[in-house]
């Protein structure tokens, strides 16, 4: 015969499962702390730092290979008293473009791919944390990855330059300058990075997917920029239609905006870039680019399933 | 020596979902480049030969291998699921001919077809163009295949080391130290192609013999050894 519990006694018999837990009344450090512990994480994690000695040696490498060249052209700078360095501040990252395609194809996929395949992004999205904030977080740790790789050589340059005493004033605008430009290079090299390999699970994949999207772009645009310019050449007149090829691959449309703006010579075939007018194109279709990249991704986050 | 399970298998992880279609995508971009520039330039011999030369055979057939190649064992290796393939009753030596079987057949397939068809968009074969680069591209589709097949097995990083080898080794150093290009698959194929067609724009640095005696003796090692590898795998976690 089922007896009937009044709340009171309900209450009263309860108290025997109460083994003393207690609720958290520490500092809670929310969301913002979170992105940030994301950021740092996902940034030392591009250098292979907190991770196995085994994925530090990639990174690393490449890290060194983007900083001798630098050390040795400083050391011949010095050496001969040159009175200029042997490569421009906004060319650096142009000549060395296969170390950064390289570096950026290695550490996307390592940003997001094994969060994927391992399914862990659910996990992410347990914390108080937005699609946004991971977005953000991973785009903002692989771009500064990237700035790292590119503008640590050219700190090197031009602290190279100030022991050689060349001209304070041309080497600082140079060097600043081609600051300004790296730092567009990163922001539109971790973009493509990162959607390319948000798109896959596996990592092989998105490593050659990356590095393809980057040297094959780049091979189709310099030989028709380089057909172009022949053609141009035999008509006779200057080149008009090579500049506007370099539109459809990263490197070149870097190459194009600091050409227009950043006082870089051109390293298209015939060393023809843009004019400053088609360079507000070049700078808007870079713009664009990274705001379309950013677009994706928020797209791509948007399940949390996945 | 062929196992169609293994090989059925194989081919699936390779095309299977969209990845046929990414793959798709290098080809027909090729294509449309090779329809641009004819309709640009013109047909001429020499254009031809610097496109096919200098990205059909440099940058495409070498990508391709590496994702074919790798792309045939690593993901498999990577997450450990080889396992239930190696305890099958199967030498493991055969299941490594199956897949640089697939692994040759879909790089032929996805590069040295559209190469073969953007040289007749180019300039309609003449000179032998379109068919010497062609050969060219099946010969080093054999060699990358058995090279990046056996980088899979070797390493857990394989695709970056085999694009380090194509575009840092092959590209770079061999534009800057003669001495390099000796040990190129590129030079090598291009040597082949040569030879086979008689075409006079498709030059190399290596005579016929040592590139045949090197493509061989490269194919044959990395595949013994790769098989070799398998049969000693320790599989292991992600780190």
């Amino acid at each position: 015969m089922a007896v009937e519990q009044t709340p009171a006694q309900t209450g009263a018999q309860s108290r025997i499962h109460n083994i003393g837990y207690r609720s958290y009344d520490g500092q809670r450090l929310g969301r913002a702390y979170a992105r940030r512990s994301l950021y740092s994480q996902s940034l030392r994690g591009s250098y292979g730092l907190g991770r196995s000695a085994k994925s530090k040696v990639l990174p690393m490498l490449l890290f060194a290979v983007m900083c001798v060249p630098a050390a040795i052209m400083v050391a011949v700078t010095v050496a001969t008293k040159a009175k200029e360095l042997p490569v421009e501040y906004t060319n650096y990252a142009i000549v060395m473009q296969a170390v950064i395609g390289l570096y950026v194809a290695s550490q996307a996929p390592q940003a997001v791919s094994r969060d994927l395949r391992f399914k862990t992004v659910p996990l992410y999205f347990s914390r108080p944390i937005e699609t946004s904030d991971y977005v953000r977080a991973k785009f903002a740790a692989l771009a500064s990855a990237l700035f790292l790789i590119t503008a640590v050589p050219l700190v090197v340059l031009y602290g190279g330059a100030m022991l050689a005493k060349l001209d304070f004033t041309d080497q600082t605008k140079g060097f600043l300058q081609g600051l300004v430009s790296v730092a567009l290079l990163s922001l539109l090299f971790a973009g493509i990075g990162l959607v390319i390999s948000a798109a896959t699970p596996r990592r092989g994949f998105g490593i050659a997917a990356v590095i393809a999207v980057l040297t094959i772009s780049y091979g189709a645009v310099s030989t028709l920029q380089a057909i172009a310019d022949a053609q141009t050449m035999v008509d006779g007149q200057s080149s008009t239609a090579a500049p506007w090829i370099g539109l459809f691959s990263p490197i070149t449309l870097i190459d194009g905006v600091q050409t227009a703006f950043l006082g870089a010579t051109s390293s298209y075939p015939g060393g023809v870039g843009p004019s400053t007018g088609a360079g507000v194109v070049f700078l808007l279709a870079v713009l664009g680019l990274i705001a379309g990249c950013y677009g994706l991704l928020m797209r791509r986050y948007r399940k949390v399933g996945l | 020596m062929y196992d169609p399970t293994v090989a059925r298998l194989t081919y699936r992880a390779l095309l299977g979902r969209r990845r046929a279609l990414i793959l798709g995508a290098l080809p027909l971009l090729l294509i449309v480049i090779a329809v641009v520039v004819r309709v640009l330039v013109g047909a001429d011999d020499q254009t031809a030969a610097d496109l096919l030369g200098g990205l059909a055979l440099a940058t495409m057939v070498p990508i391709i291998g590496v994702i074919a190649g790798t792309g045939a064992i690593g993901p498999e290796i990577d997450d450990g699921s080889v396992v239930y393939l190696l305890s099958k009753p199967l030498k493991r030596p055969k299941i490594i001919y199956t897949k640089l079987i697939v692994a040759i057949g879909v790089t032929m397939a996805f590069s040295a077809v559209p190469t073969f068809v953007a040289g007749l968009i180019l300039n309609g074969n003449g000179q032998q163009v379109a068919v010497s680069y062609t050969v060219a591209a099946l010969v080093a589709s054999i060699a990358y295949a058995a090279l990046f097949l056996l980088l899979g097995t070797v390493s857990r990083h394989a695709v970056v080391f085999g694009l380090v080898y194509a575009l840092v080794w092959e590209a770079l150093f061999g534009s800057l130290v003669p001495g390099a290009r000796t040990l190129s698959v590129q030079q090598w194929a291009l040597a082949v192609g040569h030879k086979v067609t008689g075409g006079e724009l498709i030059t190399s640095d290596v005579s016929l013999t040592t590139a045949t005696v090197l493509l061989i003796a490269v194919t044959v090692l990395a595949t013994w050894y790769a098989g070799q590898k398998l049969r000693t795998l320790t599989p292991t976690g992600e780190e």
